[in-house]
């Protein structure tokens, strides 16, 4: 198969986004948060909030459970669980949240607007066409509407999968590592996308890459240790996206390599590299 | 926003052999292995001076072949007519009973252990007791085609249906997908190729099952007509059955795949990709 890859970012169409849905206005409480495999408590006694319309990225080691707390938001956790998930309007969460995971999780046999169509197939709704269309134009898909997944390259099945997310136009979206099999200048490129397509939307993004939180992130967590906890949020200044050689942003990313468990030796070796 | 525009496909299409020549060579392939078998079958003749009623030579059935040809399309249109039937009655029955079993937990555990059962026995000793039971017609061989295929198709199917990617699950699950749509939109489609490859097994295998019928008890087919030559010493006549045989499974055969992969377009296929 051949694959396009995306146009430079100098191509970009001056239209503006038809974008979204309304500004989400309640904010997400976890209290005493457990999930427990084998036995094995992931995490207990844990808490955390979403504020209305932020972005908040969880950054951890491999392994500690950030995927396992997005999924467990998400509903997606069915054994050993439990926890008050609260939202401030009263209302549940479940039934409100947008979910995107590292793999694009197209379907290889619809083409891309068939898959951003996918939910209102699957609920057996009427699909509205007109949204999923200004939605593929608005992560730059026009030309690859009618492609199958085969025929993308990565970078576009991620832009793919996010119209699909954006279709959904749920007022929180979960996103576990989206990124993170794109190479860097696609996932910059990605990186800025979600932050503008996502804004107004409460949003929790799993990510492994300190400079990818600092750089799009309102808020950014640490998870560690096992049962894991939360640290509490590193909250950059400046406009999003952000500059990474800000010295601020290298100073809380030292901050933050820190609580990943990096030695003072480590640090000064890092600075020295920077 | 970015705006993606394809590249002309020429600066990706890799070189190629010319059309012309390659599509001769892929002509002449299958001529060329025929040749080959048919020049063995003469050389094992004229070395161990075989005599007609042990191995005929190739030139002997082909003379056969022409000669007989009335009988012979008579009576393979019956073991076709079988195949056909028993291959799809087979398949159906095989997609309908994976289906329930990978769709509710409780019929599985009590099904699949019945399937696996089953399986412990030889089929082909059941033929006598089909015969019996569904007389000397189709019917018998019918359902000897279809018993031997359901297995294949059921298991295929069933892998399919029960190793959904779980991301897609997952998704579903936050769109709030409904039970049946996630099943006719998601779990059917990704289950195809498995199906599609169950399929083909019990296309090889399809025709074995009409055959043994057929030497069981029949008056009409290929089988039949191979049993009572057989029996009159008549081997180039028993191999004019096998020739027709060979030819019709194996346009069946290639005629499926090229159904199945015209259905199944994006199913992965890393033998024909361009360039590798």
């Amino acid at each position: 198969m051949h694959t396009i890859e995306p146009a430079p970012l100098s191509a970009q169409s001056p239209h503006k986004p038809v974008l979204t849905g309304v500004q989400t206005r309640f904010d997400i409480h976890l209290h005493d948060g457990r999930v427990a495999f084998n036995g094995d408590d992931i995490f207990h006694d844990l808490d955390l909030t979403l504020p209305a319309n932020s972005f908040t990225c969880l950054l951890g080691p491999s392994g500690v459970g950030k995927s396992t707390l997005l999924r467990y938001l998400a509903g997606l956790v069915d054994g050993d669980a439990n926890g008050d998930i609260t939202c401030s309007d009263a209302k549940p969460l479940s039934g409100r949240v947008a979910y995107m995971a590292q793999q694009d999780l197209l379907l290889p046999w619809r083409t891309v607007r068939q898959n951003v169509l996918l939910g209102a197939v699957l609920r057996n709704q009427r699909p509205d066409l007109d949204r999923a269309d200004a939605l593929i134009g608005d992560v730059g898909l026009s030309d690859a509407a009618h492609l199958r997944p085969a025929e993308l390259s990565g970078g576009m099945k991620q832009r793919a999968a996010l119209a699909r997310t954006l279709m959904e136009d749920r007022p929180v979206v979960l996103m576990d590592e989206p990124f993170s099999a794109l190479d860097p200048l696609n996932r910059m490129r990605l990186q800025d996308l979600a932050a503008r397509v996502l804004r107004g939307k409460t949003v929790l993004l799993v990510t492994h890459d300190p400079l990818e939180a600092l750089r799009i992130g309102d808020r950014v967590h640490v998870l560690r240790g096992a049962p894991a906890t939360l640290a509490d949020a590193i909250i950059p200044d400046g406009k999003i996206p952000r500059d990474v050689t800000d010295p601020d942003i290298l100073r809380h990313q030292a901050e933050l390599l820190r609580q990943l468990g990096a030695t003072p030796a480590e640090l000064n070796r890092a600075e020295g590299a920077l | 926003m970015t705006n993606s525009t394809p590249p002309s496909k020429s600066t990706t299409t890799p070189k190629r052999i010319p059309l012309t020549e390659r599509r001769l060579l892929k002509l002449a392939r299958p001529l060329i292995i025929i040749a080959a078998l048919i020049a063995t079958w003469q050389i094992i003749v004229t070395i161990t001076g075989a005599p007609k009623y042990m191995l005929p030579a190739p030139y002997e059935v082909w003379v056969t072949l022409i000669a007989r040809h009335d009988v012979l399309l008579d009576h393979a249109k019956y073991t076709i007519a079988e195949t056909v039937i028993g291959l799809f009655a087979g398949a159906t029955l095989g997609a309908l009973a994976a289906l329930p079993m990978a769709l509710f937990s409780p019929i599985r555990f009590w099904l699949m252990p019945i399937l696996l059962v089953s399986q412990a026995i030889p089929f082909f000793a059941l033929a006598p007791l089909l015969v019996l039971w569904l007389g000397f017609g189709l019917a018998s061989k019918i359902a000897m085609a279809a018993l031997i295929i359901f297995f294949p198709v059921t298991v295929a199917f069933f892998d399919g249906l029960s190793r959904t990617e779980p991301g897609w699950l997952d998704l579903a699950r936050t769109m709030g997908a409904s039970r049946w749509r996630l099943l006719t939109h998601v779990r059917l489609p990704a289950a195809l190729p498995a199906f599609a490859s169950g399929f083909r097994v019990a296309t090889a295998v399809a025709p074995i099952g009409a055959i043994i019928g057929e030497w069981v008890g029949s008056s009409h087919g290929l089988g039949y007509l191979m049993l009572h030559a057989n029996a009159r010493v008549q081997i180039d006549m028993v191999f004019a059955c096998l020739l027709i045989l060979c030819a019709f499974s194996i346009t069946q055969y290639f005629l499926v795949d090229r159904v199945l992969r015209a259905a199944l377009p994006w199913q992965a296929d890393s033998l024909r990709r361009p360039g590798q």
